[in-house]
């Protein structure tokens, strides 16, 4: 059971299944879905195996591989998974089943969809088990590309200018990325996460960086953060971290709503994870200089994508800028979390339930995220593509299941008790209030502001005089019934009982913490 | 049995010509298996012989009366660039199956090139290296001149005075370190222990490395490279990019720097900061690198654009030669295999998938058309190519581009860089190209081609097959030509390199 | 002095009688046998005969004495002069077969007779070392050839040609008297070793510096080496192609020879340095100048033809620009490279005559134009064409790169340790690399170009076809496995100690 390589079947599996749907191309008018559909489910099937033998108490990293791969460089092929990469690979089994199942409406090319979705989801698996860093940024930089051709291809009327700006401004994060790993690489020989974490942890990685590459005029301090600011624009720019957010909204909206689904879950994550993966174990020491600055970005995501949100018609725009308004708590978190590195035992606990709030808020967003753009989805399709914020009014009334399941997706952002999104939140400020006081205090404005435009899609859509457009509106099928369920029943769930997941992140949160400080 | 593959290639030269006319099919298939042949020697050698030391394949007296050899000798860059040599050529003759006209006599052509560009990387003599050198210019100007397209007969014509001109410094330079050191051999290993005075040197090396990097594109002397790969049929541009490119910078390291390792040493004064030949090439070679980007990302033919990105590839290899360290030339060679691969699946998607179709090459005519739905192979291709060209990780180019960094960034730290940008430039054009050859854009009117674009064949899909699979191989293995290469640069050949100015 | 041995003379100079003899008897048989036949058939059986006779005269120089030395260097035997002497009957037997299929003439015998009196010529020009023998032989070959060039009576730009070929030869003949008369003034002598005795001295006299002068220029007018070369491109157009083959190749192995022999022997002690930065004053900076000259003019001028044959000519001009610069160099190697390379320079020489002579037979005229597209109406003779013109251009692995290489390289060897010619080689060189966009022109004619609409059918005969494979397989196998005619060169230097 361990000598399997269980993470790298699972990377490769979605390849197979886009060969496999490429192959049988569009003979039938379901087929590649199907087929798609079906790999996604046994990629589900296999993380939840992944999920069954994971020993739970454990905070250090599972189901390792290693293979010398460049052993001139010194590089292996080294992937593992502890309870934040286990919880990434759920997150990603779950969204893009749900993804596919709301592209139905995609009738062109469907094959080439569906491979490229599939393709996508193996460059997700293949990031967020990754632990050296030149395969991880091949899977990095490789989901750029499906991702751009389902924007593109598939979207809107301004789907190009909204696919390039978004390949544009995630290429620039990379290069960036790409340069300070290099400039690490190359005076260290390293490129093992956990190896530069290592490094990092016993204080030597600067010091080493800056013997290699000390140039006339920067000062070690300088040249330390000027690598840290090029790891950060490549992972702020894809979760993304105001101001580089721009790209995000033209591209939710244009993308095909599968897409955006697969975007938000997932490939949004793919930034937190960074941070916390990469960004957090190897460069706190830089992050803790400028932590002020930090907090303030954070802290401007969180109110401004509000406040933003606040303005939009359209209602995948509002989504769109409430998924970086959630993803600022994360932020907030993780950047409080480096505060008091150092100084021993100081609000350990606080950083506890930080931590694992921003874990759970990752898994939260990224269910209840796709639930709601699948409900969008759902809602164009029956209004032949409409969506704005004022072309609907009072459609509890002919449509109510599909109100109603809405509405609870929308209650579980808002952070209503009892739903998933409240104990993330929940745990995040209970975290950071006591590290960051103001910032916390500001970051709440944020809470208070997300509830108006919720609230605001609640009644302008379900709620209000009817618009007589909408009469022979249906209501749910069966089978979208049947679909929507276990999504929100999930909601429920984790609401209910997070020991779901905080089971098995809670170690790797306490070790995370643990490893921050010396 | 190395040399076989040289022997094979000509010999079938030599059997097609022998062919009855009008045997179009007989033609394709005898010059597809001799090329299969002779890279199935390439890749046996290359199993038996994995620890990349010099071995002698032939060594047998030529003109004793000059003490020139017949000498063939293979080392892990040899076997590389053989390899190399063996899959462009079986590709190429895959991309050629549309040719009808005169299809004897382009195989014929096409081997006869083949053949030659075995020779000199398998030749330990300079004179034999020299002949091999040489003969690759006759067949690669017909090539062009009666099936190529665009200007052929002035690209043609162009490429085949650059070269000649490229490879009479070449023998400038050879004829007099032969007499220098005493007309007695002209074996490369030999002269290259003769101690050649330092001035010489300085005055040799620049003259020969110039004339063997005029081939493989060096700015300023790189014009030919552009005209002449639009001008070339598919299979001659792959050919020219793939594998005679290579054929200088392989000149450039096999010859230039191992006969005069001293020119590359500090002049003792400086010029706009510049103290060494080696700083100059550098140089030039990073100007090439952001010359050949800045030049692609303008271009309005598609196949200008992969021109212009040989030339700014071929400045990696350059700069990496110059970087004198291990790394950034294991990485040369690496880049020499890896760029070879990619420039003949590029060309072959621009020359045989794309224009062999339409009959255009212009972007803005392309465009409209949307040929990824018509042709979608022909796209997934070139998107998967301009990835590995990119240098993704995961494909050959990235880890040839990381380890010219590398030496680049031990040796000259700003011209590292440098190079960043011009990879960024390198993602850039590659993407411009890829969107408007294939994607119309929104709003644009479709325009369908006319008459209906018949589709990918089974040789087409093959050679792209083949193509990408090694770069894949190279990018995943890259420690398979690693271990061969390294070695090879331990041996007695490079003893001057190492003991000079190496790092 | 001692008495004439009749008898060793007879003997020592017996294939030069064979040949002869076989002239006249040639002259004979046509006139009294063949009269009647077809032109074509009296030009094959004459070429045969011919060819026959100096088959005979090779077979005879096999078993001549090995050295022999007759009057003070009169007649001279040794293995460099048999090597040649076949060297010259060969590339005669290949002029001849080219003749063999024409029509330009009814004055078959006539004209096989003349080739076969310029090649007893030849062959006494390089078996001496006497200043008279040379000037008679000289004049023998030279006289042939005018006429030969005249040969086309039906053509008045070949009478024109022929006319300017003889007003030039007769004003260099007069000069090269001049020269040597003041030579035999100075020396007392007409050998050539003799004379080098004489005239030795750490300064040049002035009359020797005329005499210098004026035997180049007697001597760089039969090598057609600038500026003296004015006839060549006239008479390389005009004459008929088995003349002009003729001219082109074995007129030019005898010439460049005896240049050679009587520059290295004759003023062995007057050669001076053409090192660049600083002359000295003698023969081989003459040399080096005309050298350069030459190279200049024949490839730049080449560019600008548009008939073939004018174009070979100017081809030529340069060539022999190469090949004094072994003259320059005058080392026992550069000889040898001399010999080689002047060698397979008429092989590849009588191998494009031959090709232009079929196709002029079938088209009318040499301009480039009628070469469009002939690969595909005679693939052999194109591929031959071919090869001919790539080892021109020096292209391995044919015989003329070798040739240029070895030349180059013992040019530059010649002054041992310092690098004093290389300004040569390396204009050489570039000269080269210019040559090689005119060649390649014709090649793109003969296989990029289109056939043209109103292309007429070419059927070359047989035994053309055969003689022009046999050149160009002689051209590769030199190419590729030099040596085997290097070894009888250098075997024969050695043997024959200058």
């Amino acid at each position: 059971m361990t000598n399997f390589p269980w993470i790298t079947a699972l990377t490769v599996l979605p390849v197979a299944g886009a060969l496999l749907v490429l192959v049988l191309g569009e003979r039938n008018k379901n087929l590649s879905r199907w087929t798609a559909l079906t790999f996604s489910f046994i990629a589900l099937a296999l993380t939840l195996i992944l999920w069954h033998s994971f020993d739970k108490t454990s905070g250090a990293l599972q189901f390792q591989e290693w293979h010398n791969w460049v052993p001139a460089f010194g590089i292996q092929y080294h992937v593992g998974i502890d309870g934040l990469g286990l919880l990434m690979l759920l997150l990603t089994s779950i969204v893009v089943p749900i993804g596919m199942t709301a592209s139905s409406q995609i009738q062109e090319r469907t094959s080439v969809y569906y491979s490229l979705i599939l393709l996508l989801q193996s460059c997700l698996f293949g990031t967020f088990t990754a632990l050296n860093f030149f395969h991880w940024f091949l899977f990095w930089e490789l989901s750029l590309i499906p991702a751009f051709f389902l924007i593109k291809v598939w979207g809107g009327s301004r789907s190009t200018k909204a696919a390039t700006q978004f390949l544009v401004y995630t290429m620039v994060g990379g290069v960036g990325l790409l340069l300070s790993f290099l400039a690490i690489f190359l005076a260290t020989h390293k490129s093992d996460f956990i190896d530069l974490a290592a490094l990092a942890q016993s204080g030597q990685l600067m010091p080493a960086v800056i013997d290699k590459l000390a140039w006339h005029h920067i000062t070690p301090q300088h040249l330390a953060l000027l690598l840290f600011a090029g790891a950060f624009l490549g992972f702020a720019v894809k979760v993304p971290v105001f101001p580089f957010h721009t790209w995000l909204p033209a591209a939710y909206s244009e993308a095909p709503t599968g897409t955006t689904i697969l975007l938000t879950g997932a490939m949004s994550k793919m930034g937190l994870y960074g941070f916390l993966r990469i960004l957090l174990p190897i460069f706190w020491p830089q992050m803790q200089l400028v932590l002020t600055p930090l907090l303030w970005l954070s802290v401007a995501t969180i109110v401004f994508s509000a406040y933003a949100a606040l303005a939009q018609k359209d209602l995948k725009k509002i989504l769109a800028y409430s998924s970086i308004n959630h993803l600022g708590y994360c932020l907030l978190a993780i950047f409080a979390v480096v505060k008091f590195t150092g100084a021993d035992t100081y609000l350990t606990a606080e950083k506890y339930a930080a931590m694992n709030g921003v874990f759970l808020q990752m898994f939260n967003h990224a269910l209840t995220a796709s639930a709601l753009f699948w409900f969008v989805a759902l809602l164009e399709k029956r209004s032949g593509g409409l969506r704005g914020l004022n072309d609907f009014g009072g459609l509890r009334k002919i449509v109510p299941v599909f109100a109603g399941l809405m509405g609870i997706a929308l209650f579980s952002s808002l952070g209503l008790p009892g739903l998933n999104g409240f104990i993330g939140e929940f745990l995040i400020f209970k975290g950071t209030f006591p590290l960051t006081t103001w910032a916390s205090s500001l970051a709440v404005l944020g809470l208070l502001v997300s509830a108006l435009f919720i609230l605001g899609i609640i009644q302008r859509v379900f709620s209000g005089p009817l618009n007589d457009k909408w009469l022979s509106l249906p209501d749910l099928s069966t089978s979208e019934r049947v679909a929507l369920v276990p999504a929100i029943g999930l909601m429920f769930a984790l609401g209910l009982y997070p020991q779901l997941i905080l089971a098995f992140v809670n170690s790797t949160a306490i070790q995370m913490v643990q490893h921050l400080k010396f | 049995m190395l040399a076989g593959t040289i022997y094979i290639s000509f010999l079938g030269a030599a059997g097609l010509l022998l062919l009855p006319k009008g045997s179009v099919t007989a033609a394709r298939i005898l010059a597809l298996l001799t090329a299969i042949a002779g890279f199935a020697l390439a890749l046996t050698s290359f199993v038996h012989h994995r620890s990349g030391e010099l071995f002698t394949v032939t060594r047998v007296p030529w003109i004793p009366t000059l003490g020139i050899e017949y000498h063939l000798a293979a080392d892990g860059i040899s076997l590389t660039m053989i390899l190399l040599t063996g899959i462009i050529a079986i590709t190429g003759i895959l991309f050629s199956w549309n040719i009808v006209e005169r299809t004897k006599e382009f195989f014929a052509f096409y081997l006869l090139l083949i053949g030659a560009v075995y020779g000199v990387f398998l030749s330990y003599d300079l004179f034999l290296l020299f002949v091999f050198y040489e003969i690759v210019i006759i067949p690669k100007y017909f090539l062009i001149a009666i099936w190529g397209s665009t200007r052929r007969e002035y690209g043609a014509m162009k490429l085949a005075i650059y070269s000649f001109v490229g490879s009479t410094m070449v023998l400038i330079g050879l004829i007099a370190a032969y007499v220098v050191a005493g007309s007695k051999t002209t074996s490369l290993v030999d002269l290259a222990q003769y101690p050649f005075s330092l001035h010489f040197q300085m005055l040799a090396f620049p003259l020969v490395f110039v004339g063997f990097a005029i081939l493989a594109g060096l700015w300023p002397f790189h014009t030919w490279a552009p005209t002449g790969h639009v001008a070339a049929p598919t299979a001659a541009s792959m050919l020219l990019a793939g594998v005679v490119m290579k054929l200088g910078a392989y000149g450039c390291l096999r010859v230039a720097m191992t006969l005069f390792p001293l020119g590359l040493g500090p002049w003792g004064f400086h010029v706009l900061g510049l103290t060494s030949w080696r700083d100059v090439f550098a140089l030039l070679a990073v100007i090439g690198i952001i010359y050949g980007a800045l030049v692609a990302l303008v271009q309005k033919d598609f196949k200008f654009v992969i021109g212009y990105s040989s030339v700014s590839h071929m400045g990696f290899i350059l700069l990496g030669l110059m970087t004198l360290n291990q790394i950034g030339l294991t990485g040369a060679v690496l880049q020499m295999l890896s760029h070879g691969l990619l420039a003949g699946l590029m060309f072959a998607v621009v020359g045989r998938m794309v224009y062999a179709r339409t009959h255009t090459r212009e972007l803005a005519i392309l465009g409209p058309m949307n040929l990824w739905k018509i042709i979608p192979f022909a796209a997934v291709t070139f998107i998967v190519a301009g990835m590995a060209s990119m240098g993704l990780p995961g494909f050959s180019g990235f880890w040839a581009e990381l380890m010219i960094l590398t030496g680049a960034w031990r040796s000259y730290p700003a011209y590292a860089l440098c190079v960043g940008f011009g990879i960024i430039i390198g993602v850039v054009y590659i993407w411009r190209a890829m969107l408007k050859a294939f994607f119309a854009e929104t709003g644009v009117e479709l325009t369908s081609p006319q008459p209906s674009l018949p589709p990918i064949t089974l040789p087409e899909r093959l050679g792209a097959i083949i193509l990408i699979g090694a770069s894949i191989f190279v990018g995943v293995c890259p420690q398979v030509f690693q271990n061969i290469i390294i070695p090879a640069f331990n041996s007695p050949l490079f003893e001057g390199l190492r003991k000079g100015s190496w790092q | 002095m001692t008495s004439i041995n009749y008898a060793q003379l007879l003997r020592l100079a017996l294939p030069e009688v064979i040949v002869v003899a076989t002239a006249l008897l040639v002259m004979a048989t046509d006139l009294l046998v063949l009269r009647r036949c077809k032109t074509r058939v009296r030009f094959a059986v004459a070429a045969g005969l011919a060819s026959l006779g100096c088959a005979g005269a090779i077979v005879r120089i096999f078993y001549a004495p090995e050295v022999a030395n007759i009057l003070d260097g009169i007649l001279i035997a040794n293995p460099l002069i048999h090597l040649v002497q076949t060297a010259l009957l060969l590339l005669t037997i290949f002029a001849l077969l080219i003749s063999v299929d024409s029509t330009f003439t009814e004055h078959v015998g006539e004209f096989i007779l003349l080739i076969l009196i310029a090649t007893a010529g030849m062959m006494f020009l390089v078996g001496t070392q006497d200043l008279l023998v040379i000037f008679i032989s000289l004049e023998l070959l030279s006289l042939s050839l005018y006429i030969l060039a005249a040969f086309n009576k039906r053509s008045a730009q070949s009478w024109e040609a022929a006319l300017k070929y003889f007003l030039f030869g007769g004003m260099s003949a007069a000069f090269l008297l001049f020269g040597f008369s003041l030579l035999y003034g100075l020396s007392n002598s007409t050998s050539l070793p003799q004379i080098a005795a004489a005239i030795h001295g750490p300064s040049l006299n002035p009359l020797l510096v005329i005499a210098i002068v004026t035997t180049a220029i007697g001597l760089g007018f039969k090598v057609a080496a600038v500026p003296f070369h004015f006839w060549a491109p006239d008479v390389y157009q005009e004459a008929p192609a088995p003349s002009a083959a003729f001219i082109a190749s074995g007129s030019k192995v005898a010439s460049f020879f005896i240049f050679f022999q009587i520059m290295t022997l004759g003023f062995a002690g007057a050669a001076g340095t053409a090192a660049f930065t600083h002359l000295v004053r003698g023969w081989v900076p003459v040399l080096a100048l005309m050298a350069t000259a030459s190279m200049l003019l024949g490839n730049l001028v080449a560019i600008a033809q548009t008939s073939l044959r004018r174009l070979l000519a100017y081809s030529a001009i340069a060539h022999a620009g190469y090949m004094l610069l072994a003259i320059v160099a005058h080392t026992q190697q550069s000889l040898t490279a001399l010999i080689y390379y002047v060698v397979t320079y008429a092989l590849a020489t009588i191998g494009a005559f031959a090709v232009i002579s079929v196709v002029e037979e079938q088209t009318g005229s040499d301009d480039l134009s009628n070469f469009n597209g002939i690969c595909r109406q005679a693939p052999v003779l194109s591929f031959c064409l071919a090869i001919f013109i790539l080892s021109l251009a020096g292209i391995p692995p044919l015989a003329g790169f070798f040739g240029k290489f070895f030349l180059f390289v013992t040019v530059l060897g010649a002054t041992s340790g310092s690098m004093n010619l290389l300004w040569l080689i390396v204009l050489a060189l570039a000269m080269s690399a210019v040559s090689l966009y005119y060649y390649l022109r014709i090649l793109k004619r003969v296989y990029v170009a289109p056939l043209a609409a109103d292309a007429k059918e070419i059927h070359p005969p047989i035994v053309t076809q055969l003689l022009l494979l046999l050149l160009a397989a002689a051209v590769v196998a030199l190419g590729c496995d030099p040596q085997l005619f290097l070894r009888h060169i250098t075997a024969a230097i050695q043997s024959s100690i200058l």
